[in-house]
């Protein structure tokens, strides 16, 4: 299976929150197979450049293009948010939640919701209240609420930013189940050692505009900018 | 102070004996109460909800208006209604003034505010907390508004309990619609107001804390219902 939903172009993509544009202009192609890392210092624009990219931010100018209608290509990808939000219901019926949402019978999304809850390793929590998991299960909660929507395309800002190393190398396991299974991983990380182990592609961005984009290993090996030669040599870019 | 034993006295003679013009009255209070506020509920809570999700341009004088009409004083109501419904009245056809229905109407006017008001508040912060993943979700406005409702439901009950707690105390408007007519309209806080003007403090007392007690054993069964208040529930 290859997304059908991309390529995405941006082509001089500007964002602005509370008047001021933090973002942009930013011209970038997602192609349609890989796993993209998106890095960069803190507020380089990374959370808003996802955001902007699944319609959660609106854009204040430039174009976004997909291969298809955009309100298709937002229905065929799911976030997966820094801190997932935990809907007030059982760890069960927080997976289940989707495809409710699409129209699957009760019955039938539950049962759905249980396979997603094994595979993504909250099998053992199915009736508990969502609130009572440890934030590594919360993450992979919202994995398998994204997951339960066979999404073409998986947009992760930083889902293992405050995760211990156990839970880090369980999420990363789904994830990479995930992409064995051909889905498109857009990823915000500021995990370098995350960046190597799961990216193909890297985009570095940088005052909110894409500074250098190319494939990992090259960009780890040698990187062509002077900016991102300072970032990974740990650097403080301002 | 011999006023306020007597009356605990009598009020617990009318309990145990159940006592029958006391158990009609109750029974009408409650009636006419859970009626108005099943119907207050129906209404106030989906637009409070409503209200919390949506931003149109007449948002905040809708609140501000809503807010006002939390205060509405009951009396005028009475009246407004009363207007309406007498012979001469555009609803004077109906027939209903002097019936339980139109203390109904009064009540539902009175306590539909209170609950939208609270219910928007209530919701405010789910919504924000929802926000984000509804919308990368796709939930429509529908979803969106089932869903706040149903996941709130635990702090929504407090809106329609206040509602409940305004209209069961409520006097003023149900006393010029209802007339507080004996075995038709009358109910606690109509009977209270009657026997104080007639000076049997006694019995007025009896009726206060039967009220009291009425509205306390209907807060602590909604909550036991509801599983609120319970360990790790919300």
């Amino acid at each position: 299976m290859v997304t059908s939903i991309l390529p995405m172009t941006l082509s001089g993509a500007k964002a602005r929150v509370q008047g001021k544009q933090i973002l942009g202009p930013v011209d970038l192609t997602l192609g349609v197979s890989g796993v993209t890392m998106l890095i960069g210092p803190n507020g380089a624009g990374k959370t808003t450049l996802l955001r902007l990219i699944h319609g959660l931010q609106r854009q204040s100018a430039g174009a976004q293009d997909w291969a298809v209608p955009v309100e298709d290509a937002r229905a065929a990808q799911a976030f997966i948010f820094q801190h997932p939000t935990l809907m007030r219901r059982s760890v069960l019926d927080n997976i289940a939640y989707p495809l409710r949402l699409r129209g699957v019978s009760r019955k039938q999304a539950r049962a759905q919701a249980d396979h997603w809850a094994g595979r993504c390793g909250v099998g053992d929590h199915l009736d508990q209240p969502a609130s009572s998991l440890s934030g590594g299960e919360r993450q992979k909660l919202a994995l398998a609420r994204a997951l339960i929507r066979a999404p073409e395309m998986l947009i992760l800002d930083e889902p293992t930013a405050h995760l211990d190393g156990r839970s880090t190398r369980e999420v990363e396991a789904i994830l990479l189940d995930a992409v064995a299974r051909d889905t498109r991983l857009l990823m915000a990380t500021h995990d370098m050692g995350q960046a190597r182990r799961l990216g193909t592609e890297v985009v570095f961005l940088h005052n909110g505009t894409v500074v250098e984009t190319g494939p990992a290993s090259e960009f780890f090996k040698a990187p062509q900018t002077k900016e991102a030669n300072a970032f990974l040599n740990g650097d403080i870019l301002e | 102070m011999g006023d306020l034993w007597q009356g605990l006295a009598q009020a617990f003679w009318l309990v145990v004996t159940f006592d029958a013009t006391l158990v009609e009255i109750t029974a009408r209070s409650l009636r006419v109460t859970l009626s108005a506020v099943f119907i207050a509920t129906l209404i106030g809570v989906p637009f409070g909800v409503w209200l919390a999700l949506n931003r149109f341009r007449l948002r905040r004088l809708t609140i501000a208006v809503l807010n006002a009409l939390m205060g509405l004083p009951p009396v005028v109501v009475g009246l407004i209604v009363y207007i309406l419904l007498s012979r001469s009245g555009p609803f004077g056809v109906l027939n209903l003034l002097f019936t339980p229905t139109a203390m109904v109407i009064a009540q539902v006017i009175i306590i539909t505010p209170l609950i939208a008001s609270i219910a928007h508040q209530a919701s405010r912060e789910l919504w924000a907390e929802y926000h984000d993943l509804l919308i990368s979700l796709g939930a429509t406005r529908r979803q969106r508004l089932v869903t706040l409702i149903w996941d709130g439901r635990r702090s929504l009950l407090t809106a329609t309990l206040a509602g409940f707690g305004r209209a069961i105390g409520e006097v003023g408007a149900i006393m010029i619609v209802g007339g507080n007519i004996d075995h038709l309209t009358r109910v606690l806080t109509t009977a209270i107001s009657l026997e104080t003007s007639k000076g049997n403090f006694a019995i007025a007392l009896a009726l206060g804390f039967v009220l009291i007690g009425l509205s306390i054993a209907v807060n602590l069964l909604a909550h036991m219902l509801s599983g609120t208040e319970r360990g790790r529930r919300w």
